[in-house]
Formats: structure tokens, sequence, C-alpha cells
């Protein structure tokens, strides 16, 4: 299921396209505002729970998880150097499972990552306010390793979708953005049962589950979000090998 | 020994016919696929190619349709007309590592041999990036080469070549072709074609118009005019025994110019022409010099099909 030699022409793509300089752009904008928060003394002390949470979760790593995701599979189907690698007898789920793998491994350095070193940064998740009901400290170890795990996880299910939609649209960044937008910033945040198919919210409470952050306003639970995120990744990885088994290359234009 | 087979193919998008009802059988040797554009050239090929699948009818390369079975790329090499191709590798790492991507015994091997035989030994240890138009085209051939497949099939290959590299090119083919392989290719740039193979396919507006060697297709289309050049020991007398000669053995000559270079004989029936001049040369006593058929080219041939 996973070829080197296409991981390596991948690879070699995805890094020598200009795109490659906006992977590490959310994660530097995630560092610098969390060393900014740092050093400023906020006194709204939950502030790590509400960066790394909700910018982490629902900014920083579907975008990466996009431009990254579009990359290994969409940018070779629109410049059409695809053809290349299907008219070979490589099963075309092996293509799939490998482009994913390769995405998934360069959205974990350059997302998730990046939130490991600004949850270590933050010195840790929640913290009781005064009078605010319920909350305690959390420690950087707890809090850091939450919410890695949680983007880790939200790596692989995120690009799992992204390319999915690759496979699917030739206008993938566009579809995108858009679902990363409306679905998961929009929607999954101020409509509560959208959370169920949200892949940010199964990154939340994946990492909720091991940090105990209620600030991290994970609306679900860990298991259905490891449930969920399971399903979710292993359809989009069915879809995205059937739709790339169908390839087809549009006839000249008339 | 794989022959590639279209039986009553057809190809819509939505309203549009691309292509109507094409039966063709296309054996080894070297096979030209001639069109306009527009007229399904590329429909054809990404259908045989495997990137397309038929609205109707049945497409088999060597017995297995090529339709959603990556298997046949073992036997047979695509040469895509996008001039799309990994850039930011040297020629020999994508040729390198189509081998490998072909699971073959000694990938090195394989790709210098494909490399060597499209002459690209000096460059290979360049970018792509960095090739001229028909340097790519020439990786992308080796790179389909590098398996050394049965098939090979061909969008448009002579785009962008010069001279020298498209004579390389067809010499290439040809000796491919000899070999015993089956060679598609598709192209509008009919001059070429002539000097290439002897098989055509000629599609128009979707529809296969012609078929087989392009000379006897031309031969069949009777009803227009056929120009032969002819030089002689006597060109007047000859010009005077073509038009008004006896009414037995005189050919079907409808026009007669005598020409600094020679007389410019029309005649609607060809092989019968070719046959009367001769005895008519030797009955009159004429030597004849030079008989030479004006428009046996294919864009007479072609010129004429997308006409009618």
């Amino acid at each position: 299921m996973f070829n080197t030699t296409v991981a390596w022409i991948t690879l070699r793509a995805t890094l020598s396209r200009r795109r490659a300089l906006l992977f590490a752009l959310p994660a530097m904008i995630l560092i610098l505002l969390t060393v900014a928060l740092r050093a400023s003394r906020a006194p709204m002390r939950p502030w790590p729970s509400h960066v790394l949470g909700t910018f982490g979760f629902s900014v920083l790593i579907p975008l990466t998880a996009l431009i990254i995701g579009t990359s290994v599979l969409g940018a070779e189907i629109d410049d059409g150097s695809i053809v290349h690698l299907l008219a070979t007898p490589v099963r075309r789920s092996a293509v799939v499972m490998t482009k994913f793998i390769v995405a998934t491994g360069l959205t974990m350095v350059f997302a998730a990552v990046p939130e490991l070193i600004a949850a270590l940064i933050s010195g840790g998740g929640s913290i009781p306010g005064q009078g605010a009901a319920g909350l305690v400290a959390i420690d950087t170890g707890k809090f850091a390793v939450g919410l890695f795990v949680g983007a880790l996880a939200c790596s692989v299910i995120y690009n799992a979708v992204f390319v999915m939609i690759s496979a699917a649209t030739t206008r993938a960044i566009a579809v995108g953005l858009l679902y990363v937008l409306v679905w998961e910033v929009l929607l999954s945040n101020f409509v509560s049962g959208v959370k169920l198919l949200s892949v940010s919210h199964y990154g939340l409470g994946i990492a909720n589950g091991l940090a105990s952050d209620p600030v991290l306003e994970a609306g679900l639970g860990v298991l259905t979000s490891v449930v969920m995120g399971a399903i979710v990744t292993v359809v989009a990885l069915a879809l995205a090998m059937n739709l790339l088994s169908s390839f087809t290359l549009k006839g000249e234009p008339a | 020994m794989t022959s590639i087979e279209l039986r009553s193919v057809s190809r819509w998008y939505g309203n549009v016919v691309a292509v109507n009802d094409v039966t063709m059988s296309i054996g080894p040797g070297v096979t030209g696929l001639l069109g306009p554009n527009g007229a399904g050239k590329s429909t054809i090929m990404h259908m045989i190619a495997g990137f397309l699948p038929p609205s109707r009818g049945e497409l088999t390369i060597g017995s297995k349709a090529s339709w959603r079975d990556p298997s046949v790329y073992r036997q047979v090499g695509l040469v895509p007309e996008r001039d799309s191709v990994y850039a930011f590798l040297t020629g020999e790492q994508f040729v390198l590592s189509t081998a490998k991507l072909h699971e073959l015994p000694d990938p090195a091997a394989a790709a210098a041999r494909a490399i060597a035989l499209l002459d690209m030994a000096d460059a290979a240890d360049r970018k792509i990036a960095t090739y001229s138009k028909g340097m790519r085209q020439r990786i992308k051939v080796a790179a389909a080469l590098v398996h050394d497949p049965e098939v090979l099939l061909l969008d448009e290959p002579f785009n962008g070549m010069d001279p020298r590299q498209r004579l390389h090119m067809m010499d290439l083919l040809d000796k491919l072709g000899t070999e015993g392989r089956t060679i598609l290719f598709s192209s509008h740039i009919l001059e070429e074609v002539e000097r290439l193979s002897g098989t055509i396919q000629v599609v128009v507006a979707g529809r296969l118009a012609a078929s087989g060697d392009f000379r006897a297709i031309r031969r069949l289309m009777t009803s227009r005019p056929h120009v032969f050049t002819v030089r002689s020991s006597d060109d007047r007398l000859l010009a005077g025994v073509l038009i008004g000669g006896t009414t037995a053995g005189r050919p079907a000559v409808t026009a007669v110019e005598l020409t600094r270079a020679g007389l410019q004989v029309r005649t609607s029936d060809y092989g019968a022409f070719c046959r009367d001049i001769a005895v008519l040369t030797r009955d009159h006593g004429i030597r004849l010099r030079e008989v030479l058929s004006a428009d046996e080219s294919l864009e007479s041939v072609f010129a004429y099909l997308v006409a009618d």
C-alpha cells in the first residue's frame, strides 16, 4: 500500500513548489502569537486553551493540512503530470495511500509539532481566575501532550479529507477552503449538531481526553472522537481510491 | 503481438458526441491516427490509454479492457500530449523512477537503455525544467519505453520538435514498429505521417472517415481528380495523345496542361491512367522520363475527406 518511488516523487514535488513556503506560515503565526501573549502576561489566563484550542484546531491545522493535502495530489492533477504516475501498474489505492501518508507526515511536522512547541511555551492550560468556577491549572506537560496528540489525529483525518477532495475536484483548494471556513470554523463552533461531523472537534475531543481542559470546549468525548475520526478517514480514503481509479483525461478543447 | 481493438466505440459528453461508433483494429507496426483538431483523436487516445471510459462499445488492448485496470500498463507505454513532466527531476531521475514504478528487475539498466535510445544521455543529468520542448517530448518517450512495452501510444508526439528531432523520432517509431510492436500515434501534421506510416486511421467529426493504407484510400476516391506531373521525350505529342487519342485506349484524362516542368495531367481514374499511359507512350514512341503523382500527399487525402 506504500510505494517508496511515489513517496519520493511526491515529497520532491511538494517541497519544490513555491507553495511549500506557505506550509510554515500558520505555524509561525501561532508560535509568534503564543510568545507575544506569554510575554505580555495576559491577565485572562485561559488564553492558551483558546489560542491553541480554537485557533490551533480550527485554523492552524486545517489550513496547513489544506495546503499540503491538496498539494500532494491536486497539484499534479492540475498540471497533468499525474498521468506519468497513473500510466504505470502501480495500484491507484497505493498512490492514494502513499500520498496521504506523505501529506500526513508533512502536516504533523508543520502543524502538530508547532502546536506542541506553542503549548510548551504557553505554560499550561486553564487556570482558576478569580471566581471562575471549576477551572484548575493544567500543567504544561499534560496540556502539551494532549494538544499534540489531538493535533496528530487531526493531521491524519484532515489529510484523508483533502486528498479525497483533490481526487474529486480540480478546484480542490477553493472547495477545501470553503469547507474549512464555513464548516469547521463557522458552523461547527456555533451549531452544536455539526460537531459530530467536524474534524477539528475530533481533535479537540482527543486533546481534551488527555488534558481534561474544559476551556478547550471539546464538544465530543474521546471515544466518539476516535471512532468518528477513524470512520471519516477510512471513508474519505476509500472514496479517494475509487475516484482516482476512474481518473479521466479531459478531451481536447474543441 | 498485441493489438488494439475498438468495437463500435462511442463517447459523448452530455449532448456532445465526441466519438461516434468507431470500429478499428490496430495491429503491430506504426499506425497514425489523423484528423483535424477537435475531431476526437484525443478522446480515442484517452480511451485506448485507459483514461476515459467509452460511453458505449468495447475497447481492448491485447484482449484486456484498459479502463480501471492499471495492470495493462505493463504492456503499454503512454506519451501524453500535455507537456507536463516532473520538471524538478533530472531526465535520468524521471526515467529511473518510471522504471521503478514498473517494478523492473534492473531499473537503472532499463533507464539507461531508454535514455540512450532517445539520444538523451548528454542531457540526462540536467533538470527537465531546463529542457527544450523537443527534449521534454523525448524524455517522455524514454519514460514510456522504459519497460519495453508491446504497445506504445503517443498523443501528438511531433509537437514542438525541430525537423532533426522529428526525423530521429520517426526513425525510432519505424524501428519499433518493424520490431513487431504496436505503435499508435495521433497527429494533425500530415506530412510527417506520410513519411512515417503506411497505415492510417482518419477521424473526422468523431467518425472514422477512412482506414488503411493511405495510398489505397487515395485511390478509392476516384470521384476527385488526381494530378500527375509527367515528363517525357515529347511532351507536346504526349499531350495530344492523352487528350485526343484513340477512344479505346484513352485514359480518363480530364485536362492536360503544358508547363515548363512537364505535363500536368488531371485524371479521374488513378489505376486506368497508370496502366494506359504506359501503353500509349509505347505505341507513339514517346519515352517517359518521369511520372509523378503530384497530390499523393496526405494533405490532399485529408482535405478531401474533411471537405466532404
